[in-house]
């Protein structure tokens, strides 16, 4: 049996067929009496290849060259199809040998016209089908002739995989957020740090308002780095501090020009001319560069950081070290759940683990700890005492900190008594009955702590249940599922009061960011819990109903994770542009006093947010548009720090440029957010009106204004868009957007946390998830096998799949699958037999067992959270749990299929462009 | 009966009582002519080895507006086994068990000679006395040292059935948890905030299990909420190893405190959060809190003074002109607070050990209302403090703590008499009785007064007034009584009851008043009037007092000294009555009334004292006493005069706060030039000796342990005797009279005794029969 996969690599060997129009080279439809049509590329809309080398920016791209040469990456996904009049019948999807019809198919009764079938040079669907119904009457759209989210990773993959991407010049479009390669920073930003929506911005705002498309970067100021890129470089400028333009204030970078000599330069983003420095001169040469260019990072370097001077800290003080503060929930729930054994037991070994700084030997971080139910319980861990001391302040109405030398303390000097108190906690509340918790106070009483010590932190909060303690912040259960699908739903995701918002700001004013690990049996309000968190800079991980034998280790290696990754604190980003344009609305989770200062209490290296930028007046297309992101931090050792990201962006006055220069995974990611943030004011049912009317107009103008007109009855994309419509589809069903009775308020609120401060790379999964076989070839860099589309036709009973969303993992066992596998990996005879609360797969030493591991350790490798392995057996009882995630696929609760939603946006478009 | 004055010693060693007059002024017009009121003096607890051990309850009178108790003073019919009141003259019958009784066969409560007798009620408190130690932890390393060693002491003294208690306070106020396992545990408050009982009760997690468990409901007799308290309660023997390691490891409260500021220090919380938690658990159970400080008050309820060094705390000018918007409130405050612990029958005792001003003038009531005990030093790393401290858990000679509790004292009278009130460290309790004047002289309107701490030495001052008309005579031979009934706790946890039945003549109208002058005591009267005139002080302009004081001692001289009119050379005064007008002219001297050079803590300290020590203590408080050592024969007490200070005389000063030594002129040169030293001048070692050792016996028998200085001529403590003698010789009279002897002048223009006796005698004469 051919495995379908190779059916995906097939254009790479074989060219699709070729298009026969007369003119464009494009062939013409098969004699069906349909319309088939392909449009053909324009010259100027021909995407530039960032990565190859190109001579000169701006020269236009020889069409022909560029069209034929790569016949595996058609510029243009075109869609055939024949409005139907006579509904009620569909031709069957083709039939290859292996492949299960799908029991389920479109009903018939749909409201719109039926699609028709696909043409003959769907360019996704392997030419060599046998049967392929080229002149069978038209009934249904072919799910092959759709884009395929699948094809256009491999395509991008195989193209430009490995590559190593330059950041010179402007408006360079780097690869997939799915393609490995490398980037070499040329004086613009890497990809792993800023992505755009588009890379060419419209200079004007008309052109903006005509094509909908929003501008917008995805920053992940601090993001981790693959091996072999270096972090940013380091700069030391002495005791006057970074050289900054006297106008707007932006800092030096290898976008500002020196004339007069060298002894003035002036500021690329406001044109404002200032004085160099006499320390700072230095001569140009004949480029009129200056000659030390190459010895200072900020002028030819993308990214760098700067040491601050006293000027940029709080207070005009030299920060202290930040502090890390647990506070462990040892109410009954919370001692009968178990996670606070196992933490206790865990946290021994992981407090040797505190971030640190490359050239630290020890991180400098210190610590503190408290224990809550109804009151709370710090501990005084200074060094000179034997055992810790625990002081409990029961006056949670007006909580303080009731101890300053002794509750922050060095890890090493103090060692003994936090040894001493990890192992007494757990003892010390085994037996405790007290089930009201307060949440507030404990956040107040940190951020009083931090106060009183000076410093910046973090504080690790675990936490089991609604806080219905007498206390500040209590909240009640306000879970009304009665409410979900109706206008009022989103009360449930706006928080209950203010009240957590204000203390949020508590916060942020004294950089303390929360990280909030649920650990809840019951409805929690995560909605309004979570305001803290995501004002902060912080996360909620949630794990319902805990058990630590099941989800313990999925725990402690998210806590692991969080505790060790990459940090700073008390951070302010700001982000300068080009006159023209300017940063209007940020997402992530930060906080905005004011509408320019987004203020991070602490950013760390999974964070990502979105800036959208507007324009405020036309921008210059010769001059480009140039974006420099300023983040002011706290680094782990105490250190006051700059990052500075400088983006050249590239201006157009074409909409064909524009189209040209989109990445629809920044794009998606950026929607995702938006519509996390308006589901709070409007209801679903209105996002979605309002998504898919936002999307409709963006794909017309292109029809419209940039591709050659053709017949109203085609669906054309853009190349680069062509996926808009699968992941809008995506979005809209997704659960944290979805009115669903199948998933909790909380889970919800969960997920749409989550969306908020995901970068690109989840966010694309997320949406859209990977669907992988399991038997299925390694081929590809990353050691995995080429993932298939996410749709249950594509899958095989004789077959297992693992499923990621990098929120869940599944794994999907065929019925008929090979028993000798499920021997060799689960060690029973059948699929019946397998322990499906197995959550971790059992080490047996062959073949099946280790590649099956191998695949789960690297998909899991990838995600920066862990992700909840579940295994589903086909036809079991969980199946429509993991079904509702084959993107695809009609969803229960009214999601549409991939292919009902593209006809509907067909129908969209053409009511727009009529 | 030989003297008056044997009669008084006498009823002093059996009853506890000095009365101003012993012959009583039959009607109220003549009591008024006395001047100095009809009262006493009365020591409730005084110490008695003979009373014998009596283990029943005593014998009301039937009649329930009189309830009096069976005493000597009742007639008794034997045959038909009847006893009269002696206050209602109710005829009450015997109980059955006195059955037996006759003549010769009396119960211990009608033999005459216990007019005072003690009964030990059967069954005893359910908790042993408890102990709450509220300690400061704003001071320096080697008071805290000291305290803390005192206190690891102090746990050994105490009584085997104590439960104690241990709450610390600096910047918060922190409650510990006894006796737990590995981590020690404690709940803190803010030191800013004042809770009421509930919130504390609830703040503890004390309410939870009360409510929780109906089934302790419906025994409420049982120990009082013993369960959810003990963690912070615990008897002695189950937790002293845990509490003194606890003590071991206290440290100085870690808040930084910057230059310029006062360490941040929240007495008025800790106290408040210490009458809340007893308050709720532990009503009416003997109880002392036992709060330490090393600082005043300086945030929250009860604050004396802000943080800031630039601001000063109060002197008597801010408090006086009310320049000083702290000491209101913060009287308002302790007040609020002892009256509660009063109510519920708790002790403040205070120990307040500065160099400066601790609050006390803002925290007296605390004492004054509850019986507590006030000890002022200048640090915890003296002996004045130490021992004194370890002296309050002395013993008596029965091997029994010399403290007691919840003590209430009721008086009776007969209907000839009531009672004004009291002065002393007690508060009302409100009940009113026929024998009950409406004219209130301190603690009135009430019959019965409550001391939460007491013991064998507080001595109150209980006024009265004679109600019976000029024209209803009293038959011949009656007598006066008066009973005192004093309920308390023993610290052995039992409860008694001692009473104390007096009775006293009454003067004939006619021919009394030779009679009343005889009976008259002067230095109860002396005594007593200073309580007045202290008591007065409180809330009357100093000079007012002063001139009152000057205008009773007047109006006495005219009516009972012996004088030719204008003609002061003439004046003459009975010997019990010759000592009275120095006295108050020491008194009139002293600190307890003149503020200057005081400050309000010390003012406050020595009228608490003042007002609870015994007749002799307090005699000596007013007029010091004076002994000089000399080449020439034994020790002597000299006149508290400067003629008696001698350039070759040792003098010892006992002011009761001070013992002083100090050596004249001559010997002070000699002591320089080491002649103690040498063998030959032996003698010289041992004048210098004596005196030492006398001022040790003082000391240790004393409480509070006075402070103990020794100096000579010119020394800066010299100040202290300076201060307190009659100046006779001052740098006024020097000039004419020529240095005399050696004597020291004094540097004042205080008028002399010579000076104001003459001054008396003329205002007596001359001005005769002008009331001033």
């Amino acid at each position: 049996m051919n495995p379908p996969p190779t059916s995906y690599n097939q254009p790479i060997t074989s060219p699709p067929p070729l298009p026969s129009n007369t003119n464009s080279g494009m062939n013409n439809p098969p004699a069906s009496g349909y319309q088939q049509n392909y449009q053909r590329p324009p010259t100027s809309e021909y995407p530039q290849q960032p990565g190859y080398p190109v001579s000169g920016a701006g020269e236009p791209p020889r069409p022909n060259e560029h069209s034929y040469s790569k016949p595996n990456q058609p510029p243009y996904q075109p869609i055939h199809q024949q409005m139907s009049n006579a509904p009620g019948s569909y031709m069957p999807p083709p039939s290859t040998p292996g492949y299960i019809p799908p029991p389920q198919t479109i009903n018939p009764t749909q409201s719109y016209p039926q699609p028709g079938p696909p043409g003959a040079a769907g360019v996704a669907r392997p030419p060599n089908y046998p049967n392929q119904p080229v002149t069978a009457p038209p009934k249904r759209l072919d799910p092959d002739a759709m884009p395929s989210p699948i094809q256009v990773i491999q395509d991008d993959k195989i193209n430009r995989g490995g590559e190593g991407f330059r950041t010179e010049g402007r408006g360079l479009v780097p690869p997939l957020v799915t393609t490995q390669f490398t980037v070499e920073d040329m004086g613009s930003v890497s990809p792993r740090y800023v992505r755009c929506t588009a890379y060419n911005l419209p200079a004007t705002a008309d052109m903006a308002k005509n094509c909908q498309v929003p501008m917008s970067l995805c920053v992940k100021p601090l993001s981790a780095l693959p091996e072999g890129e270096s972090p940013p470089f380091i700069v030391d400028p002495g005791p006057d501090g970074p050289i900054r333009c006297k106008r707007c204030k932006a800092y030096m970078c290898p976008q500002f020009t020196f004339t007069d000599g060298g002894r003035r330069f002036q500021c690329v983003l406001c044109n404002a001319i200032t004085d160099t420095p006499h320390s700072y001169f230095d001569h140009l040469d004949h480029m009129n560069h200056r000659v030390d260019k190459y010895r200072r990072p900020e002028l030819c370097r993308g990214s760098y950081e700067f040491i601050a001077t006293k000027d940029y800290c709080r207070n005009d003080k030299f920060p202290l070290s930040p502090a890390f503060i647990f506070a462990i929930d040892v109410s009954y729930n919370a001692m009968k759940s178990g996670y606070v054994d196992l933490l206790c037991r865990q946290l021994h070994t992981l407090l040797d683990t505190l971030p640190k700084e490359a050239h630290q030997e020890k991180s400098s971080i210190r610590v503190g700890f408290i224990t809550y139910n109804n009151v709370l319980h710090f501990y005084n861990l200074k060094s000179s005492l034997a055992q810790p001391q625990m002081m409990v302040v029961s006056d949670v109405n007006d909580v303080f900190v009731p101890l300053q030398d002794g509750f922050l303390v060095d890890l090493d000097q103090s060692r003994h008594v936090i040894d001493s108190l990890l192992d007494q906690i757990p003892d010390m509340f085994r037996d405790t009955r007290e089930t009201e918790l307060v949440f507030a106070p404990v956040i107040q009483a940190v951020v009083q702590a931090l106060k009183s010590a000076e410093c910046a932190g973090k504080l690790f909060m675990f936490h089991t249940s609604l806080p219905i303690g007498e206390a500040p912040g209590k909240l009640k259960n306000r879970d009304d599922r009665k409410l979900i699908a109706t206008d009022k739903e989103k009360v449930l995701f706006n928080p209950a009061s203010n009240f957590y918002e204000k203390l949020a700001k508590d916060c942020v004013a004294q950089a303390c960011c929360v990280d909030l690990f649920l650990f809840p049996n019951q409805y929690v309000d995560v909605a309004t819990l979570s305001q803290v968190p995501q004002y902060t800079g912080g996360q909620v991980y949630k794990y319902n109903f805990f058990r630590s034998d099941i989800d313990g280790s999925r725990f402690i290696k998210d806590f692991a994770h969080d505790l060790q990754r990459d940090i700073v604190f008390d951070a302010i980003m700001r982000v300068r542009t080009s006159t023209g344009i300017r940063a209007v609305q940020f997402y992530g989770s930060l906080y905005m006093g004011n509408t320019t200062d987004v203020e991070l209490a602490a950013i760390d290296c999974d964070k990502a947010i979105q800036v959208e930028l507007k324009h405020d007046d036309k921008i210059a297309e010769e001059y480009g548009a140039y974006v420099q992101i300023a983040l002011l931090y706290t680094s782990v050792s105490g250190q006051r720090r700059l990052r500075l990201h400088n983006l050249n962006l590239s201006v157009c006055t074409q909409l064909a440029d524009l189209y040209r220069s989109c990445e629809t995974d920044v794009l998606m990611n950026y929607l995702a957010k938006k519509a996390v943030v308006s589901a709070l004011q409007s209801s679903s049912a209105k996002l979605r009106e309002e998504l898919i009317n936002q999307i409709s107009v963006t794909l017309a103008t292109y029809r419209k204004h940039v591709a050659s007109p053709s017949s109203p009855g085609q669906l054309i994309l853009p190349e680069c868009m062509k996926l808009l419509p699968v992941y809008l589809n995506c979005l809209l069903k997704n659960d944290a957007i979805h009115s669903s009775h199948d998933v909790t308020t909380d889970d919800r609120a969960y997920l749409r946390h989550l969306i908020i401060s995901m970068d690109v790379s989840d966010t694309q999964t997320f949406l859209y998830p990977r669907l992988i076989p399991v038997f299925g070839e390694t081929v590809s860099i990353e050691g995995l096998p080429p993932a298939i589309r996410c749709s249950e036709e594509r899958m095989k009973e004789n077959e297992a799949y693992l499923l990621e969303n990098a929120v869940s993992l599944f794994l999907w066992i065929g019925q008929s699958v090979d028993p000798a596998w499920i021997q060799n990996v689960f060690g029973v005879q059948s699929a019946a037999q397998i322990d499906i609360d197995l959550v971790n797969l059992v080490v047996y030493d062959n073949e099946d067992s280790r590649k099956l591991r191998d695949l789960v350790a690297k998909l899991q490798a990838s995600r920066n959270r862990q992700m909840k392995f579940t295994i589903v057996r086909q036809r079991d009882k969980l199946e429509p749990w993991f079904k509702h995630l084959l993107a695809e696929d009609r969803g229960a609760g009214g999601a549409t299929s991939y292919v009902d939603f593209l006809c509907h946006m067909h129908k969209e478009i053409r009511a727009l462009l009529n | 009966m030989s003297t008056y004055q044997e009669y008084i010693m006498q009823n002093e060693d059996r009853d506890g009582i000095r009365w101003s007059w012993n012959v009583w002024p039959s009607s109220r017009l003549e009591a008024t002519r006395m001047v100095v009121p009809l009262s006493c003096l009365f020591t409730p607890l005084k110490e008695r080895v003979d009373l014998p051990p009596i283990q029943y309850e005593p014998i009301l009178c039937t009649r329930h507006t009189c309830r009096a108790v069976l005493n000597p003073l009742c007639q008794v019919d034997y045959r038909s086994k009847i006893w009269s009141c002696n206050f209602c003259y109710q005829r009450n019958p015997f109980p059955a068990s006195y059955g037996a009784i006759s003549e010769t066969h009396q119960p211990a409560e009608l033999i005459p000679q216990f007019t005072t007798i003690e009964y030990q009620v059967p069954g005893s408190a359910p908790i042993g006395p408890l102990f709450l130690f509220v300690i400061d932890t704003c001071m320096d390393e080697e008071d805290l040292q000291a305290m803390k060693e005192s206190l690891q002491m102090s746990l050994s003294l105490l009584p085997n059935n104590a439960v104690i208690g241990l709450i610390t306070y600096g910047r918060m106020v922190q409650v510990h948890e006894l006796g737990t396992e590995g981590i020690s545990k404690s709940y803190v408050f803010r030191g800013t905030k004042d809770l009421a009982a509930k919130q504390i009760q609830e703040m503890l997690g004390l309410n939870k299990v009360a409510s929780g468990n109906p089934q302790q409901g419906q025994q409420p007799q049982a120990r009082p909420v013993a369960f959810p308290t003990s963690r912070f309660l615990q008897p002695l023997h189950k937790c002293d190893m845990f509490v003194t390691d606890l003590l071991g490891e206290l440290q100085r409260d870690p808040w930084p405190v910057s230059q310029g500021k006062r360490p941040v220090r929240s007495v008025g919380a800790a106290l408040s959060i210490a009458v809340g938690l007893l308050e709720c658990a532990f009503p009416n159970v003997a109880s002392r809190i036992m709060l330490f400080m090393g600082g005043p008050c300086t945030q929250g309820p009860g604050m004396i003074i802000d943080e800031s060094l630039e601001n000063t705390i109060r002197s008597w000018y801010d408090i006086e002109k009310d320049n000083n918007k702290y000491t209101k409130k913060a009287v308002k405050h302790y007040e609020s607070l002892s009256v509660r612990a009063a109510n519920n029958g708790h002790v403040i005792d205070i120990y307040a050990c500065a160099l400066d001003q601790t609050g006390l003038h803002e925290m007296k009531c605390c004492t004054n209302i509850t019986g507590g005990i006030m000890v002022m030093g200048d640090s915890f790393n003296t002996s004045l403090f130490k021992q004194t401290f370890q002296k309050v858990f002395s013993k008596d000679s029965k091997g029994e703590f010399n403290m007691a509790f919840n003590a209430v004292m009721e008086i009776k009278t007969s209907r000839e008499i009531k009672v004004n009130g009291v002065i002393g460290p007690c508060v009302s309790l409100n009940v009113k009785s026929p024998c009950v004047s409406e004219t209130e002289i301190g603690i009135g309107g009430t019959s019965q007064w409550k001391a939460s701490g007491i013991d064998p030495a507080t001595t109150l001052s209980v006024f009265f007034e004679v109600v019976n008309q000029h024209n209803t005579p009293i038959p011949q031979g009656g007598r006066g009584n008066v009973q005192f009934i004093t309920h308390y706790v023993h610290s052995s946890g039992q409860r008694r009851i001692r009473v104390t039945t007096i009775a006293r003549n009454w003067a004939d109208s006619a021919t009394g008043q030779a009679h009343v002058a005889a009976g008259f005591d002067q230095e109860a009267a002396a005594v007593l009037m200073s309580r007045l005139a202290i008591n007065r002080s409180v809330s009357d302009d100093g000079t007012d007092v002063l001139r009152w004081l000057d205008r009773m001692l007047i109006r006495l001289c005219q009516k009972f000294g012996e004088f030719q009119k204008d003609s002061p050379e003439s004046f003459r005064f009975a010997e019990n009555f010759s000592l009275y007008p120095q006295f108050m002219f020491h008194l009139r001297r002293s600190s307890f009334l003149q503020v200057f050079g005081h400050s309000p803590d010390e003012i406050a300290y020595y009228r608490y004292q003042f007002n609870r020590q015994d007749l002799t203590n307090s005699l000596i408080m007013m007029q010091p006493v004076l002994y000089s050592y000399s080449f020439n024969g034994p020790p002597e007490p000299v006149l508290l005069d400067s003629t008696s200070i001698q350039a070759d005389k040792i003098l010892l000063l006992d002011t009761f706060f001070q013992v002083l030594i100090y050596h004249g002129e001559t010997i002070d040169q000699w002591k320089k030039a080491g002649y103690q030293e040498k063998p030959e001048y032996e003698n010289f070692r041992q004048l210098m000796q004596a005196p030492v050792d006398d001022a040790q016996d003082i000391l240790a028998t004393r409480f509070p342990i006075p402070r103990y200085i020794e100096t000579q001529h010119g020394g800066s403590q010299a100040r202290f005797l300076l201060h307190k003698v009659n100046p006779s010789q001052t740098h006024n009279t020097m000039w004419g009279g020529g240095q005399q002897d050696g004597s020291a002048p004094v540097l004042t223009d205080d008028v002399s005794l010579q000076v104001f006796m003459d001054h008396l005698k003329n205002m007596c004469c001359i001005i005769f029969g002008i009331y001033i």
